[in-house]
């Protein structure tokens, strides 16, 4: 029974959720109690199998395959014509990377929803999404086919759209959702687009042997225009600049435990946009290392400097989202730029991508704290302007704690997860320029500033008399906060065993490196 | 709507629907197939929102269950691969033996149904799943045109 479900857990990671999602569709608005049962059980089963998945994945260090509708344990290109004709999950070090915090986080961000979305009505639709946005993204990390990508991209763009809308809030959440779901179909066109250019040349959807076929030959004019189609794509879907804009309007808009989790469904795109752009356009990498360097450096800059300037808490938090994602290109930047260099660089790629892989992970567990932190601040005092808000700490000693905690992780203060990782990129990009370096300081000093704001303005001071009576949030809430800390600091008091056993095989995958 | 429309639209309202699901059911054997011919029998469910057939309003209900219906006899087809000796997630479980067990002849073939295994059964719960799909979304829209204020022109005799 165990191996069975070890060999089929792959699968049974997108599976679970998608039934569960299905009947609770069907259930409706009846049975709230077995609904809100059937919606824990099914992120938690598809969250042990993803977990099952990439354990094993590091444990053994070998990729686990997984292919639809084949005879149990055959590999992709186990026919007799020898080709790669089914759909095909790949689970290698980068994906079982990228699988431990969204699990967690499907996990986590589903049971504050749970406790704040109680008061909310329409919980017969807010779950399935839920359910479906987490099958969606348990598909773009594992899934080794470039159309299977594009499937679970539009899931995720689609149930993310709808439930950055969940709550209409005058107009403004419907308007974000909108927008989100006009930006994430031009992306997924583009990307269409650019998947049938790689179709129609190689006849080959699987994502390695395309590999295979793209560098087998000088790149023709038509890889070119795909490399851009899909690249473009993935950039605008992972919030990177230029093409930024929805970020601050969807995930200050979106309910606290839906922001939280729609940044992990981003993260996945920017997975599977460094995935790309190391494993199909190698030949490329010098261009693609410089834009990213670019889009990177930009990004740290633009989104900090908004972030300044902004008075609503949770879209300050969302403008630096885009300012973290932007560390991450420029680790992956800077190691792209590298793989095509000489060969004493290899290990050097490998360490600079490790570092935005490092980064990426961190910021999805302290960001979603910030993010469930501020719900659960705006659920207590129904505000959310940090003018209005005002010595929380008094009433709200739990959510403050783990607000502070990820504020200077974010910050890079050590001994957080975040001085870990923004540590190991201004190092290597210092490697590269000391341009960079000083770029991702001077936005790491910005960063701690905006915080100290924040963190002062909402939970210091005197106690404000209309806050007299806020309570503590819920224990569910509280809880994903807490692991998240925990974790947080976990992770910044042990960086090397993280980078050791999980980041240099994950950056290894691509930059072929050895660690 | 004219009196002409709302017969006409009654009259063709069956015919869509047995055209619709007569290319969901061959799905194997011919072009089409589950989603085809689930919108062309959505477009049997347009053609009473739109006419504005009283009928219309008491089947948005049964459209929701399509929906789930169909999403869940698709994703058990799924399931039952993993059911099969040696088999895996959408392993075609029913073909090679059994009553669905034959495969679908190259070229021409005689049209038997039964052929293709959970295929064909795959294509019938897309077929529904897709009629329930599109035709939420249309009923979604009348509402949406509703909420503009602009009752009257939907005319939908309610």
């Amino acid at each position: 029974m165990i191996a069975f479900l070890q060999l089929h857990a792959p699968a049974l990671a997108v599976a679970l959720p998608l039934a569960a999602a299905i009947l609770l569709l069907a259930l409706g608005n009846h049975a709230k109690r077995l609904a809100g049962f059937l919606f824990l059980a099914g992120l938690l089963s598809g969250a042990c199998f993803a977990w099952a998945t990439a354990l094993r994945v590091i444990a053994t260090g070998t990729p686990v395959d997984y292919v639809f509708g084949a005879p149990a344990g055959a590999g992709p290109l186990d026919n007799p014509a020898g080709i790669a004709l089914r759909i095909a999950f790949r689970v290698d070090a980068l994906g079982a990377l990228c699988l431990l915090p969204a699990a967690l986080l499907s996990c986590l961000a589903g049971h504050y929803s749970c406790a704040s979305e109680r008061v909310t009505t329409g919980g017969a639709f807010f779950r399935p999404l839920f359910l479906l946005l987490s099958a969606g993204v348990y598909g773009m990390l594992s899934t080794g086919d470039l159309f299977n990508f594009f499937v679970f991209l539009e899931i995720t763009s689609l149930s993310g759209a709808a439930l950055a809308a969940y709550r209409v809030d005058g107009g403004l959440a419907t308007e974000a959702g909108f927008k989100y779901a006009a930006l994430s179909s031009l992306a997924t066109m583009a990307y269409l687009l650019g998947a049938a250019l790689l179709i129609a040349q190689y006849d080959a959807l699987n994502l390695r042997v395309l590999a295979q076929a793209l560098n087998s030959h000088a790149p023709t004019a038509l890889d070119t225009m795909a490399m851009v189609c899909l690249l473009s794509a993935l950039l605008l879907k992972c919030g990177a600049f230029p093409l930024h804009q929805w970020v601050p309007d969807v995930y200050s808009r979106a309910p606290g435990g839906v922001s939280a989790f729609l940044l992990v469904s981003s993260q996945a795109s920017l997975y599977a946009l460094f995935r790309f752009a190391f494993a199909l356009f190698p030949q490329f990498a010098r261009l693609n290392g410089a834009l990213l360097l670019l889009a990177g450096a930009f990004s740290m800059f633009v989104g900090v400097t908004a972030a300044l300037a902004q008075h609503d808490v949770k879209r300050l938090i969302s403008h630096h989202a885009v300012s973290q994602t932007g560390y991450m290109l420029l680790g992956a930047g800077a190691g792209l730029w590298w793989t095509a260099g000489a060969a004493g660089e290899g290990t050097l790629a490998t360490d600079a991508l490790a570092s935005g892989l490092f980064h990426m992970v961190n910021y999805a567990l302290y960001n979603s704290l910030l993010f469930l932190a501020a719900g659960a601040v705006i659920a207590a005092t129904k505000r959310r302007d940090l003018d209005e808000l005002g010595g929380l700490g008094h009433r709200m000693p739990v959510t403050a704690a783990c607000f502070g905690l990820g504020a200077i992780a974010i910050a890079g203060l050590p001994p957080l997860s975040g001085f870990a990782s923004k540590w190991g990129l201004y190092v290597t990009s210092f490697r590269l320029s000391p341009f960079w370096a000083v770029v991702a300081m001077a936005v790491g000093l910005m960063t701690l500033a905006s915080f100290v704001k924040v963190f002062h303005s909402v939970f210091l001071g005197p106690q404000k008399e209309e806050f007299a009576s806020v309570e503590e949030a819920p224990k569910a809430m509280t809880f994903p906060l807490v692991v998240l800390a925990v974790l947080t600091v976990l992770i910044g008091l042990f960086p090397g065993w993280t980078f050791d056993r999980l980041l240099g095989p994950a950056a290894a995958v691509l930059t072929g490196g050895a660690q | 709507m004219s009196k002409i429309v709302k017969t006409i639209a009654a009259l063709l309202f069956p015919a869509c629907l047995v055209f619709g699901a007569y290319v969901v059911l061959h799905g194997h054997l011919t072009p089409g197939g589950g989603f085809q011919g689930g919108a062309v029998m959505a477009t049997a469910a347009a053609l009473l929102l739109v006419a504005g057939i009283p009928l219309a309003s008491k089947h948005e209900g049964r459209y929701h269950a399509l929906e789930a219906l169909g999403l869940g006899l698709f994703l058990f087809f799924a399931f039952v691969g993993l059911g099969a000796a040696s088999g895996s997630f959408f392993f075609n479980a029913l073909a090679s033996h059994g009553f669905f067990g034959q495969a679908v002849a190259p070229g021409p073939n005689p049209g038997n149904l039964h052929t293709s295994g959970t295929i064909a059964w795959m294509n019938l719960a897309v077929g529904i799943e897709v009629l329930g799909g599109i035709s939420v979304i249309l009923y979604a829209l009348r509402e949406a045109a509703r909420g503009e204020g602009d009752g009257k022109a939907e005319g939908d005799g309610k």
